[in-house]
């Protein structure tokens, strides 16, 4: 994966709290292939009563409301938003697995309080490595994980950093049956 | 230094702590279903193996038909590509047509593949269940999923932690969903975020392993990764003579687990405590599970106009009464032997007044609940007694509410479109929707109990 770099536009607005990854992408959407794309699904059903839910095509920063993305580890709410084209999601608060899921797909999760977030104006740059949004009034500060921050900016993938401690994972395994032979099966 | 439960369960599978704080987990069990298909493609595409087969374990439940055939050709595909991979990789897999066939949550611990003091990890946000424990257990995604295939390891911050101490006995009719319903709506959902929950207290300890399952499996809806309890008798009658039990080792291995305590000057990020006998039968009135309130209440007057809209609710409205138009029991919170039971218990003798499904949440339950005639009483009453599976929790195998009706539910989320597109969840105890199901309407159960063993 490539690493995180600034993302400049006029941002989506989606202003509801618990938007829960049900929300995101319906069940029934989740038997298809990801090389298909997932844009289309995003928010289907929430599209249908909910305007804001229409997101405009193009935009590649979201705001949205508290607790965002709670609810199950689907995955495939995560791909949505990114197939749809979006690379940074600004919120007060996300659910601890979609945040890890979206790091985990290059996806920004920026946390901002409501008051910073009521503040942005006209196009914004996302900075991830100033961890701050610019705007037409100014610059608002963002919270990420240090880890995750270090993560998406230099675009790092879990598995090949793992393999690199093939051996102390080798020697943990032997140590961890010895003391704990109930943890084999 | 003190430390708490979590604490000595997650030093014990530390491999490599990163200087940043983040830490290299090994993982004991690893649990794939119909939905880890992305997973195992990512692992195909860099043309890896499964690390540890023998730790990793396949079920088939979310798109488990449960009345014959799977309902589409989508749907037996994605069953079809579950039983390819794990026959790819040599996995030990809980196929349909399998006795030990069920929901993960619950097959998990009915084979005694959960166990106290394990790290154990899912493709799914329900996988706090296995917490109930001693265990640490957490949902992740795909892409982690694809990592602990290829590496069964798992890099993790380590949360901050919480406590929630519920002291006292729960009164008749009262049940861990309620309690679960109970701190969610007080704390809302995002209440443990970022934390990692210990429930402890008297009326913990007075809760039956189904009923800590089902209060750890509910952790995620009030925004907590993982819930956990600690291991006492009641843990250790259960696991013993499962059959991936440990039976040469049991002495040792169980009194390691009853050293899994958290010790006594253990600090955490937080602190809640609730009083059992203040908890009455909780029901959900929204769209989000933190929307809840107790039986005798009513839709409160602030609330969110989108959520009333959604559900066809009026504020100020009494929440019994509410009539339903189906009830659905099943689900890895509340399809267990014992929530059956507690259904039946209300049922028995009477008659549905809605239709209605039962899926239990095993093969193995189905079995025992038939022995005990469980099922003759369902029927009798008039609701379905079909195959175990995730079923209308999430509607993934065709099992949906219709549009715009109502239905009253042991399952775990009322988010809109849950059950199906358009469909209105109330979420509450397995006792509370067979009292729905006798009087058509919300209602609480308890004087439909009197005179009857619970």
């Amino acid at each position: 994966m490539s690493g995180f770099t600034d993302v400049t536009g006029i941002p989506a607005r989606l202003p509801l709290e618990n938007v829960d990854t049900d929300q995101l992408i319906p069940a029934r959407f989740m038997s298809r292939p990801r090389s298909e794309g997932y844009g289309p699904f995003l928010l289907h059903d929430m599209r249908e009563t909910e305007p804001a839910a229409r997101l405009p095509e193009g935009a590649e920063i979201l705001i949205a409301g508290r607790n965002f993305g709670c609810g199950s580890s689907r995955e495939a709410a995560v791909y949505a938003l990114v197939d749809f084209g979006i690379r940074a999601v600004l919120a007060p608060s996300f659910g601890d697995i979609f945040a890890s899921n979206a790091v985990n797909n290059g996806l920004l999760p920026a946390r901002m309080s409501q008051d910073a977030l009521d503040l942005l104006d006209g196009p914004l740059r996302v900075d991830l490595a100033g961890a701050v949004v610019h705007h037409a009034g100014g610059a608002e500060p963002f919270e990420i994980d240090p880890v995750w921050q270090t993560k998406l900016l230099n675009g790092w993938d879990d598995i090949d950093l793992t393999i690199q401690h093939r051996d102390d994972i080798a020697a943990f395994k032997t140590r961890h049956h010895a003391a704990h032979p109930w943890a084999r099966t | 230094m003190s430390r708490s439960l979590f604490d000595k369960v997650w030093a014990a599978h530390v491999i490599h702590a990163r200087e940043d704080g983040t830490d290299l987990l090994w993982v004991d069990r690893h649990f794939v279903h119909e939905g880890s298909h992305h997973a195992f493609r990512k692992l195909a595409a860099r043309g890896l193996p499964v690390a540890e087969p023998g730790l990793t374990f396949g079920v088939t439940d979310h798109y488990a038909p449960t009345r014959g055939e799977p309902a589409s050709e989508d749907i037996a595909g994605m069953i079809r590509t579950l039983s390819t991979n794990a026959q790819t990789h040599g996995l030990q897999h809980f196929a349909m047509g399998d006795p030990r066939q069920g929901i993960v949550h619950v097959i998990g611990p009915e084979q005694g593949l959960t166990l106290p003091g394990l790290v154990i990890v899912c493709g799914d946000s329900h996988t706090s269940t296995h917490g109930a424990f001693g265990a640490i257990a957490f949902g992740i995604g795909a892409t982690d999923v694809s990592h602990v295939l290829a590496t069964q390891t798992i890099w993790q911050k380590r949360p901050k932690s919480m406590r929630i101490t519920v002291d006292g006995a729960l009164g008749a009719g009262v049940t861990a969903k309620d309690v679960a319903l109970a701190w969610i709506s007080r704390l809302g959902t995002g209440g443990a975020q970022g934390h990692a929950i210990e429930y402890a207290g008297s009326a913990i300890r007075g809760l039956s392993m189904e009923g800590r399952l089902t209060l750890c499996n509910m952790s995620i809806e009030g925004g907590g990764r993982f819930g956990m309890v600690a291991p006492d008798e009641v843990t250790l009658n259960y696991v013993k003579g499962r059959p991936f039990a440990p039976s040469d080792t049991w002495e040792k291995a169980a009194a390691h687990w009853l050293s899994l305590q958290s010790d006594d000057d253990a600090a955490f990020d937080r602190e809640v405590t609730l009083n059992a006998a203040d908890i009455a039968p909780t029901v959900t009135w929204g769209t989000s599970p933190d929307q809840a309130g107790p039986i005798t209440g009513m839709v409160p007057m602030d609330a969110a106009r989108d959520a009333l809209d959604y559900m066809g609710l009026e504020a100020g409205k009494p929440l019994d009464g509410i009539a339903v138009d189906q009830v659905f029991i099943g689900s890895c919170t509340n399809a267990r032997i014992e929530d059956l039971r507690a259904a039946a218990a209300v049922l028995r003798g009477r008659t549905a007044k809605v239709p209605g499904l039962v899926s239990p949440g095993s093969a193995q339950i189905k079995k025992q609940a038939e022995d005990e005639g469980l099922d003759r009483i369902f029927v009798q009453a008039g609701l379905e007694w079909v195959a175990s599976g995730c079923s209308m929790c999430v509607g993934m195998n065709g099992d949906i509410v219709a549009p715009g009706k109502r239905c009253a539910s042991t399952t775990n989320r009322n988010f809109k479109g849950r059950q199906g597109p358009g469909a209105r969840t109330h979420l509450m105890s397995p006792a509370m929707v067979a009292a729905a199901a006798v009087t058509g309407a919300l209602t609480d159960v308890r004087p439909l109990l009197e005179g009857r063993e619970a």
